[in-house]
């Protein structure tokens, strides 16, 4: 069956919004008496809070609250613990603080100089502790602890996965070729444009009103509901445009501050971050990854042993799901008989690691996928041929237990190397030598499955699909209205789609917009919706026309007699004539994640790749990219241009993790907390040559046959440019970044003035 | 109390005394569409353009800008037809968040200006001090160089 709106390459439908600068962001908003809200923050990693005097800061002439830890005494009207996979965090700091940039106190006033102002006054007293920087070393039982009251955690570690399959020792005996390595990964951070941002207030009816960036907003009100101790209904999370998020801005960030501030004030209150608190405020987990993995001859994998070491920082966050999730997935997209994986999430007085595109896959990846390339070199095999010959295939289970499907890997691996003609021997004389090297990732998207959305017929004509999924670049709103629009039998031109942000007053349930999940899930909650609204309307138009529904035909926007094409209404008619007799709205219900649905381990696998050709100068270690090549198995491509913008968008991070980026700490000081210091790929660091190759291998459960992607081409990025690194040089680089720190262009020549 | 003109329309705006052009802009006269990212004159994202040069709004103090003509995202083609650089954008995904996109297309604006026939490696080095995080900035690229196509098109016609 051909699609008429699925698969073509419309344009976003907040794009012309854009273009103009009229779409509004968090930051953009304003409320009448609204007051600025700045936070006091820890200078040193790990102390413990002997004093907080905030009495001379309260007294400033413009400042209207002050909020500390005596805002939050036992039995109080806030409860001060929130966290996301454990109470781990407070809204301020109670008894010790864990980072530099630990929320210590906060202040809200008429103008953020005079809250800044008033953020001196607070008398501080830190007693420091000895601080926990490596992870590795943190788990020690000497190490010093950096919580002693949650039961979860013990020497540091707040998470551990293991993965078992086979006898690991047999495996190894039984291999030819043994390669073991430790591989270093460093902290990053997502670099989202706009500041994690928050405004707040308390409206007349005692309802708390919150509008944010965020990608979870009934995650933000369920936590915002324990927090004020009132029920999630009388609570109201709105989200505009996000100007970026990659992750970051998963569950309370500033809001649970801005609502305090909020509380205690009786007034609006805004936090916007600066651009140094937002580095410390989530960053991607550092890891150190063992490796062990064991073959035939042949190139057949026999055994894989893998420890990861993740960098968590001072608090949980989403660690475990981040270590637990890269663990699962340690063995790559292959088939390998004995396994032993064991992942650690671990403590340390950094700021907390959360999600970050790819998810703890692209440490792990950068392991495995270097593992690939070595064993093709030492067996003298062919790199693709390796992997395609290792290969988990269709239907066959993966060691969690479920089952591949959707996976176009020996098409995409193919492409790939033929991208960049893998093996040619031209490697460039004298100072410069050429590389090419190609990896692949794999990760799964078994995150929390439930969506729900609604399909409205207006009376004017035209649709409004509500939908929770928050509109942050990936293209969310143009995906759902298309999906929408093929399911209800429309064109996307001519028929306006009116958008909707989320609203939790107003846009049903929706778990979160994260791990590439909303194409697939609420893909699917709209498409259901979708039909559900046009069997109405079929429904309705029948019995206008005195026919069987059985005997209507949709097409194009209208409804008609099947073979008598010029019997019938436009859905425009039908709209006007059902409003003319009802008062009721017109909508169709969606829901995606129930008991069936959730049958199946996993609702889909991540499919990416990247092939890289590089030049590389030997004198001064600089690395120019030639050509990159990204891919993924897109299931089918809703919209071509939105999935190659974020295949390309996500290889180019992953140029950044592998050649320019690092978060760097001292002492546990961050040195490096700025843009001017923290190097983000510019246009000098990207090639020209950047095809994405998109492989379409139906998801049999997806909404027509789509699935997510967009995390699915930066975890390979960092391993394919080591591969073509050691292609060029015969080094293996064991490390993001660091080998080559320092000597990476990225001019920063601006033409602007001041 | 400072005049300032913007967009072709004259302002007497009230601002402190170290106040920056892109607070004025934002927080006095609610032209939000010019974007605050870093606050130090890095990423781009609050680009104007003051006398036909591309500036960094969060640098420039507003007192500065008196007297000269200052361009913002609102004044490219207003509610009006798409400028060129604009439909170039779209047609070419050379956004996705939106977040950087004002900025750059100021920018993109000011090099086309100078030089209405540039080179990738053009665009490239005029463009290298604005950051996109969401983009591979090869969309961007392609869309300056069709709207470099498309201006002067229209100019050859004109
Ligand atoms: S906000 Fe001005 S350069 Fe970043
Ligand atoms: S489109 Fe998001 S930063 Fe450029």
């Amino acid at each position: 069956m051909g699609f008429q709106t699925v698969g073509k390459s419309i344009w976003r439908l907040d794009g012309e919004k854009k273009v103009r600068g009229q779409a509004l962001y968090t930051i953009d908003l304003k409320k009448e008496g609204m007051l600025h809200g700045r936070i006091l923050r820890s200078p040193v990693p790990h102390a413990r809070l002997v004093r907080v005097d905030t009495s001379e800061a309260a007294r400033l002439a413009g400042v209207h609250a002050v909020l500390s830890r005596d805002d939050f005494p036992e039995g109080g009207p806030l409860s001060p613990f929130f966290g996301r996979r454990m109470k781990d965090k407070t809204v301020v700091a109670l008894d010790k603080v864990r980072h530099v940039g630990d929320v210590v106190a906060a202040v809200a006033a008429v103008d953020v100089e005079t809250a800044d102002q008033a953020l001196r006054l607070i008398e501080v007293e830190y007693d420091e502790l000895p601080l926990v920087s490596d992870p590795v070393a943190a788990i020690e039982a000497e190490s010093p602890q950096l919580f002693d009251h949650l039961p979860e955690i013990k020497n540091n570690i707040c998470h551990h996965t293991t993965l078992k399959q086979g006898d690991i020792d047999k495996g190894f005996e039984e291999s030819d070729i043994i390669l073991e390595d430790t591989f270093r990964t460093p902290v990053a951070q997502h670099c989202h444009l706009e500041p994690h941002m928050a405004l707040a207030w308390f409206d007349e009816s005692g309802r708390l009103i919150v509008h944010t960036g965020t990608q979870t907003p009934y995650g933000v009100r369920k936590s915002l509901a324990e927090i004020f101790r009132m029920p999630e209904e009388q609570i109201r999370v709105v989200v505009p445009y996000v100007g970026g998020a990659y992750g970051a801005k998963s569950h309370l960030k500033v809001e649970h501050l801005a609502a305090a501030l909020a509380w205690k004030a009786k007034r609006p209150v805004r936090i916007q971050l600066r651009r140094e608190e937002v580095f410390l405020t989530v960053t991607k987990h550092a890891s150190v990854v063992r490796m062990k993995t064991g073959a035939k001859k042949d190139g057949t994998l026999m055994a894989r042993k893998a420890e990861l070491y993740y960098d968590t920082g001072a608090f949980a966050e989403n660690g475990p799901n981040v270590v637990h999730k890269a663990t699962l997935t340690s063995t790559g997209p292959y088939r390998i008989p004995h396994i032993q994986a064991d992942g650690f999430c671990i403590l340390t007085n950094k700021p907390s690691a959360g999600a970050f595109r790819g998810y703890g896959v692209p440490q792990v990846a950068l392991a495995y996928e270097t593992h690939m390339d070595a064993l093709a070199e030492r067996l003298g095999l062919d790199p693709v041929e390796v992997r395609i010959g290792n290969l988990l295939r269709e239907g066959d289970r993966h060691p969690t237990g479920a089952t591949m499907h959707s996976v176009g890997y020996e098409e995409l691996l193919r492409k790939l190397g033929a991208a960049i003609q893998l093996g040619a021997r031209r490697k460039g004389r004298g100072k410069r030598r050429r590389g090419r090297g190609i990896a692949c990732m794999i990760k799964a998207s078994n995150t929390e499955t439930q969506s729900e959305a609604k399909v409205q017929a207006n009376r004017d004509g035209t649709f409004t699909v509500l939908s929770a999924s928050v509109e942050m670049g990936q293209g969310a709103e143009t995906v759902m209205a298309q999906i929408a629009a093929e399911e209800l039998g429309v064109r996307m031109k001519g028929v306006t789609f009116v958008p909707q942000r989320p609203d939790t007053d107003l846009t049903p349930f929706d778990a979160m917009t994260t791990a590439s999940r909303s194409t697939f899930c609420m893909g699917n909650a709209v498409r259901r919706a979708a039909k559900n609204l046009r069997d109405r309307l079929v429904e309705f138009a029948a019995d206008l026309m005195e026919i069987s529904p059985q005997d209507l035909r949709v097409d194009n926007g209208r409804i008609f007699a099947a073979g008598a094409e010029s019997k019938g209404f436009t859905y425009k008619e039908v709209a006007a004539r059902y409003f003319a007799r009802n008062q009721e709205e017109l909508i169709g219900k969606g829901f995606y994640g129930d008991e069936e649905d959730q049958k199946t381990v996993l609702p889909f696998w991540l499919v990416g790749g990247c092939a890289v050709e590089l030049e590389v100068d030997t004198e001064t270690g600089a690395v120019k990219l030639r050509k990159l090549v990204a891919g993924s198995d897109a299931g089918k491509a809703i919209n071509p241009r939105l999935c190659e913008g974020q295949v390309r968008g996500d290889a180019t991070i992953g140029i950044g993790q592998a050649l320019l980026e690092e978060l760097q700490f001292v002492d546990g000081q961050p040195v490096n907390a700025s843009f001017l210091h923290y190097t983000l790929p510019s246009f000098q660091d990207v090639p020209d040559d950047f095809p994405v190759i998109l492989v379409e291998q139906p998801h049999k459960d997806g909404p027509f046959g789509a699935k997510g992607l967009a995390e699915s081409a930066l975890p390979a990025v960092p391993a394919a440019i080591a591969n073509a690194l050691h292609d060029a040089l015969g080094v293996r680089i064991k490390r993001d970044q660091g080998a080559f720190k320092g000597s990476n262009s990225s001019s920063r020549f601006t033409s602007r003035t001041t | 109390m400072i005049t300032l003109n913007i967009n072709g329309t004259t302002h007497q705006v009230d601002v402190k005394p170290l106040e920056t052009l892109l607070a004025a802009l934002r927080d006095r006269l609610n032209l939000t569409g010019t974007k605050d990212g870093c606050g130090e004159g890095v990423c781009g994202a609050c680009t104007v353009l003051v006398d036909g040069h591309p500036v960094s709004s969060c640098l420039l103090l507003a007192a500065y800008a008196e007297g000269k003509t200052i361009t913002t995202i609102e004044g490219v083609s207003g509610d009006g037809k798409l400028h060129p650089l604009q439909k170039a954008f779209l047609d070419n995904g050379a956004f996705q968040c939106g977040y950087c996109t004002p900025g750059m297309i100021l920018m993109a604006k000011a090099l086309l200006e100078q030089n209405p026939r540039p080179s990738a490696a053009d665009i490239r080095e005029f463009m290298a001090g604005n950051i996109c995080r969401c983009t591979s900035y090869v969309e961007i690229v392609r869309a300056v160089k069709q709207a470099s196509r498309g201006l002067r098109n229209a100019a050859k016609r004109s």
